[in-house]
This record gives C-alpha cells, sequence and structure tokens, in this order.
C-alpha cells in the first residue's frame, strides 16, 4: 500500500481578487521506504505540497491519502493528532526548541504528543540517539552543538515515534558540504534501519543524487522521474 | 500536566530579566496591598477599640426618637423602669453580652462661682461603665482613675477645666431643668479632668447616676441609654440582628415602637472613615489587579511573539493546539505564583518588623498611639487568589492566539 496517494491534487491561494494556483491537479504516489524528493524552482509549490502531505495545510480540491487515511478534511486537532502519530518533520533551521536538552528534545514527541511512559520513553530516546550518533550529547542544550549535531537531532525527533513518513524541507540548505553529506547518509541509514519513508523538498544536488524519486515541479505541475541503475528515466 | 509546568519554568528562565523584572512588580503591588490592609486595618481596628471601648460601647439602646434629638439631650425620652427591665432581661439571655451601662444623659450650667458656661455630661454607675467602656479610666488626664466616680464629684472636660481654669478638688456648681422644666442646682467637687476624643460624647463630663437623678429630681428608675459592651465585636452583627428583632418587635399603646438599637458604626462619624479605609483598600486591590494584568499580558504577549516559530514547530510535530494554550497560560501562572510568594513573604516579614519597632502615630488629640499591623489569613489568601486569577486571566488571550497560529504561517516567521 502507497504511504502516499495524491489525484487531481490542487491547491489554490485566493488574496482578494487574485487568484493563484500553486498546485495544479497533480497525481503521484509514494511507496513505503521510498527516498523522495520534490524539486523545482522558487514558487513552484513543492513546499505547499510537502505541507499538503504533512497535514500542515489542506489542499483546495483532488484527494490526498496519507499512511492509508483521507486526509482532505481533517480537523485542525484531528491533523495535529494525525501528525503527532505517523509523521516527523525535519526543518531547514533545525528547530529544536532551545531550553530543552537534546535528549528532552527528542523526548518532546514522546512526552507531549503521545504520552509514553517514562522508562519506555527513556528506552526509546536513547535507542534513537545511539542511532543517530547523539547519545554522548544527551545532556547538552542545541546551543553547545554544531548544526550538524542539530540536524541529527532533529532527525532522531523525527524519527523517534516511529513514524511512518518523515517530511523534511530543505534539510541540507544550513550545514556545511561534508556535513550536509552525513546528514544525508544518516537518513538513509535511518530509511533502511527503520523502513521509512522520506520525502524532501529540495534543490540541493547531493540530495537529488541519493533519491529514488524525485518529483519535478514547474508552475504546480508535476513530472516524476525514477533513477535506475542506467540513470534518470522521465 | 507536570511536562507542561517543567517546560514553562524553563521558559520562564529563558528570559530571566523580564521574568525577573515582571516578577518583582507584582511582588510590589503584593506588598502595598498586604501592608495597606495591615497598617490600615490595625489602624482602624486601634480606632474602633478606643472609640467602643472608652466611650460609646459597641452597641447603644434608647427610646425610640432618642438618637434624632440627642443634641438637646431630651428627658423626656428617657428608658422608663419597666422597659430598663425588659433590656435586662434580654440582655442577661445574650451570651455574647459582656456588660452593659445605664447612663442618663443631660445637659447643664457650670458655675466655677465666677464664670458659667453649659456642659453636657453622662451620669453612670461607675462598676458598670468600667466594665463597659475599660479604656475610659485611661481618659482621665488628672486626678484619680480608680472608681471612677463618686457622688458628689465630677468628672470635667480638658477644653471646659482649661476654658473655666477648673483645678482638682475646686468646688463647682451644676445647675439644670427637669423635665417638668423646674431647676435645681447642685455642688459637686472636681476629681478629674477627662481628655476629649473625637465623636459624639467626646467631650462630655461625667457624674455619678445617683447625682443625677437628684439633680433633675428623678425619683423612680429612668436612663437615656443603655451602652452594651460584648465579649467579642466579631459578634456584633448577630448580636444588633438578636436586639433587632426582640427590641424592635416591642410596640407600645399606641402601636409604635418603644425602643431603638443602634451599633456604635450608626452612631459614630468614625465609621464613614473606617468605611473610606476599606474603599481606598479596594482601589488599591483594582491597581494591583491592573499591575498584574497589564505586566503579565505584556510579558506573554512578547513570548508569543518572541517565540512564533518555535509554536510553529511544536505544532507541526503534533502537539495539540489546548496544550499550546495551556503551556503559555502555565506560564502566566508560574509568574504570579512567584510574585505573589516572594510579595507575601516580604510582607509578611515587613509586619513582623513593624510589630518589633512598635510604630506609634497620633490620631485628632490622641497621641502616641501604637500601631500593631496585623493581618489574617484569609487577607492574605485573597489578594494570593486575585493575583494568580488575573495573571491567568491576563495570559488567555497572548495563549490563545498561540494555540491558534496557523502553523506554516509560524514556521515561516523569522
Amino acid at each position: 500500500m502507497s504511504v502516499v496517494v495524491a489525484e487531481q491534487l490542487v491547491k489554490t491561494y485566493v488574496t482578494g481578487d487574485i487568484k493563484v494556483e500553486a498546485i495544479r491537479g497533480v497525481d503521484f504516489s509514494i511507496e513505503p521506504a521510498s527516498f523522495v524528493s520534490f524539486i523545482g524552482p522558487s514558487g513552484s509549490g513543492k513546499t505547499t505540497l510537502l505541507n499538503m502531505i504533512g497535514c500542515l495545510d489542506p489542499p483546495t480540491a483532488g484527494q490526498l491519502q496519507v499512511v492509508g487515511q483521507d486526509i482532505t478534511s481533517l480537523s485542525r486537532q484531528d491533523a495535529a493528532r494525525f501528525r503527532g502519530e505517523h509523521i516527523g518533520f525535519v526543518f531547514q533551521d533545525f528547530n529544536l526548541i532551545p531550553v530543552l536538552t537534546v535528549f528532552e528534545n527528542v523526548e518532546y514527541p514522546l512526552q507531549m504528543v503521545q504520552n509514553w511512559p517514562k522508562e519506555k520513553r527513556k528506552n526509546r530516546v536513547m535507542e534513537m540517539l545511539d542511532a543517530v550518533g547523539m547519545s554522548d550529547q544527551a545532556h547538552k542544550y542545541p546551543s553547545q552543538i554544531s548544526g550538524g549535531q542539530k540536524q541529527r537531532v532533529a532527525v532522531a525527533r523525527a524519527l523517534v515515534t516511529n513514524a511512518k513518513l518523515v517530511l523534511a524541507d530543505e534539510p541540507t540548505a544550513n550545514l556545511d558540504k561534508e556535513t550536509a553529506n552525513m546528514v544525508i547518509d544518516l537518513m538513509k541509514q535511518m530509511r533502511d534501519e527503520f523502513k521509512t519513508t522520506f520525502i524532501f523538498s529540495t534543490h540541493d544536488p547531493r540530495i537529488v543524487d541519493n533519491v529514488e524519486i524525485t518529483f519535478a515541479l514547474d508552475d504546480g505541475t508535476l513530472h516524476r522521474r525514477e533513477k535506475s541503475a542506467g540513470g534518470d528515466h522521465v | 500536566m507536570f511536562n507542561i509546568f517543567k517546560l514553562a519554568a524553563r521558559n520562564l528562565f529563558r528570559y530571566k530579566r523580564r521574568t525577573l523584572l515582571t516578577s518583582m512588580l507584582i511582588t510590589l503591588g503584593v506588598v502595598s496591598v498586604l501592608l495597606f490592609i495591615s497598617v490600615s486595618g490595625s489602624f482602624k481596628a486601634l480606632m474602633v477599640g478606643q472609640i467602643t471601648d472608652s466611650m460609646l460601647g459597641h452597641i447603644q439602646i434608647h427610646k425610640k426618637g432618642y438618637l434624632a434629638s440627642i443634641d438637646s439631650l431630651p428627658l423626656n425620652r428617657n428608658l422608663t423602669g419597666k422597659q430598663i427591665d425588659k433590656v435586662v432581661q434580654i440582655l442577661a439571655a445574650e451570651d455574647a453580652v459582656e456588660a452593659y451601662s445605664m447612663r442618663i444623659k443631660l445637659g447643664a450650667m457650670f458655675s466655677n462661682f465666677t464664670e458659667t458656661t453649659n456642659i453636657r455630661l453622662n451620669a453612670v454607675t461607675p462598676a458598670d461603665e468600667m466594665k463597659t467602656a475599660p479604656l475610659l479610666a485611661d481618659r482621665i488626664l488628672e486626678g484619680e482613675k480608680e472608681n471612677l466616680i463618686n457622688p458628689g464629684e465630677i468628672l470635667i472636660p480638658e477644653l471646659i477645666a482649661k476654658g473655666m481654669k477648673v483645678k482638682i478638688d475646686d468646688g463647682i456648681v451644676l445647675v439644670a431643668n427637669n423635665k417638668d422644666g423646674s431647676v435645681n442646682g447642685q455642688n459637686f467637687m472636681v476629681r478629674g479632668i477627662l481628655e476629649g476624643i473625637s465623636g459624639p460624647g467626646g467631650r462630655d463630663g461625667m457624674i455619678h447616676i445617683d447625682d443625677a437623678k437628684a439633680l433633675l429630681r428623678i425619683n423612680a428608675t429612668e436612663v437615656s441609654e443603655i451602652a452594651i459592651r460584648l465579649k467579642d465585636i466579631d459578634q456584633l452583627p448577630a448580636v444588633f440582628a438578636s436586639l433587632q428583632e426582640k427590641l424592635g418587635s416591642m410596640k407600645n399603646q399606641q402601636g409604635m415602637p418603644v425602643f431603638e438599637v443602634h451599633t456604635w458604626e450608626k452612631i459614630s462619624p468614625f465609621f464613614n472613615i473606617a468605611k473610606m479605609i476599606d474603599l481606598m483598600t479596594f482601589f488599591i486591590k483594582i491597581m494591583l489587579v491592573a499591575i498584574v494584568l497589564v505586566s503579565i499580558m505584556n510579558v506573554m504577549i512578547m513570548a508569543v511573539y518572541e517565540r512564533i516559530n518555535e509554536i510553529g514547530t511544536i505544532s507541526a510535530i503534533g502537539t495539540l493546539p489546548n496544550k499550546i494554550m495551556g503551556l503559555f497560560v502555565v506560564e502566566g501562572f508560574l509568574m504570579g505564583v512567584l510574585g505573589t510568594t516572594v510579595g507575601t513573604a516580604i510582607s509578611l516579614i515587613s509586619i513582623a518588623i513593624m510589630n518589633a519597632t512598635q510604630i506609634s502615630f497620633d490620631f485628632g488629640r490622641q497621641t502616641g498611639l501604637l500601631l500593631s499591623p496585623t493581618i489574617g489569613a484569609a487577607d492574605v489568601i485573597l489578594v494570593v487568589v486575585i493575583v494568580i486569577v488575573i495573571a491567568v486571566l491576563a495570559s488567555l488571550q497572548p495563549a490563545w492566539k498561540a494555540a491558534k497560529m496557523d502553523p506554516i504561517t509560524a514556521l515561516k516567521h523569522v
């Protein structure tokens, strides 16, 4: 079963008399444990698409199923619950909570969103910090670690709830080349280990080189490119 | 819930200086209110004690209409023997009554054989009067305080003593009209000089009740007023209501009420000052509410504005809107708790210091009154509850704004 299925998905923004069609009736599906990117120039609609998949922005028309659930008409409260249960987020600016330690940042979704019991929570957080190589930094605050380490923590936070889907919006934009490669490798490793689907919105060719499927967005329309042993297929 | 408190506390410590300044402002407000309540309450209690214990008593019973014409001290509105018996019977049944004193109030001509002036007099039974107004003897500035007064003696107000140049043991003459209009005179010896105090009767002289009866040629049992002292002034409303019910319902043959019952509050103008103190306390509480409301709301609006991106993040990763709202409300609550805790501690320490240093003050002609501020647990709890409730209310709007924030817009915020 596909993790994401979109049919004739439309997103239109209306400002006064002006209508902007950000997404114009796109169809696509994404299989479990895929490594997928949405690429395109600024304003092409890739972040809009990512926001819709992430239940942050409802589509104007069309059908959108995420982990088997139609999310087109979820209430604000239900959308928040759905995100907390099934979706992890990795942001360009890492978006860690500055007053919480590395451990507490990763613990946050289990504690404040899913209410896991303390001992189980602790084991799971340490497991994830081990997986991203940050267990020795658990007691530090975000201000005490590097950008690459912050993004590792953000990946751990996204995966800690056993999310089926991780949405990463320009996750390497604020990282140097070496660190970006490490983070991409880490996410790929996590995908392999936890069978989580990663969907990126990116400009970064390093990510595009590493994903199996790329959806190119151009003026609200979508073109799928699948990588095979022989190169990209359009 | 504990997690929300932990996160809220961490967020408050994120902006230490701002949290400290806001908490200090709340602390200052709490200290001002609690100190004002304790000092003004102490002043009020002291003045009420002075007025009731040295002059009025807590409750007075008169014949209906007496108080309205008290300026002329009417002798034809005295309580009769039968009426007095009725009152005594009722007072005997009231456990809250500690003592009562029968008084004849009269006006007379006061002469030192060279000059003459008017004088208002209270005629009392000394033993009863001292039980009913235990601080009365303290008002005797010169002369013997024990037994208050004996037949043939007079306590004269200090203004008359100065004006008429009368000293202790001087002989004077009182001339008075009885209720039939005939005139009678009697010699007295000055036993003491009585300090004048504010309020009705505060500048009256005093003679023995038997002398008043002789001077006014009263043969039957007859008094102008019955002053009552209660064991506990807090019982005043209950006892007043009880007496009002029992005595107020008694009618004469014409079907008119016989008695009138008044508390000291109705008789003394100081009650209006006491009411003003209460009003000032109320307005100071309003100011405290305004301080807390404005300062907490300001801080919480700033907190929400500065953490828009963070709100977007926690919202995106699935934090429910009510938890986001709870987080900000708890921050306001904790700031209120911090401010009130420190404020209450400072206030209680200050009150203890004031009591230890024995601050005195003057009121009217009374000097050196000792201020002993105290504050009841109910007042402290009320102020603490007001501050914390207002702190929570002030946080609601910013918290609501945070909870309703669109995560996409919030995440885009720089």
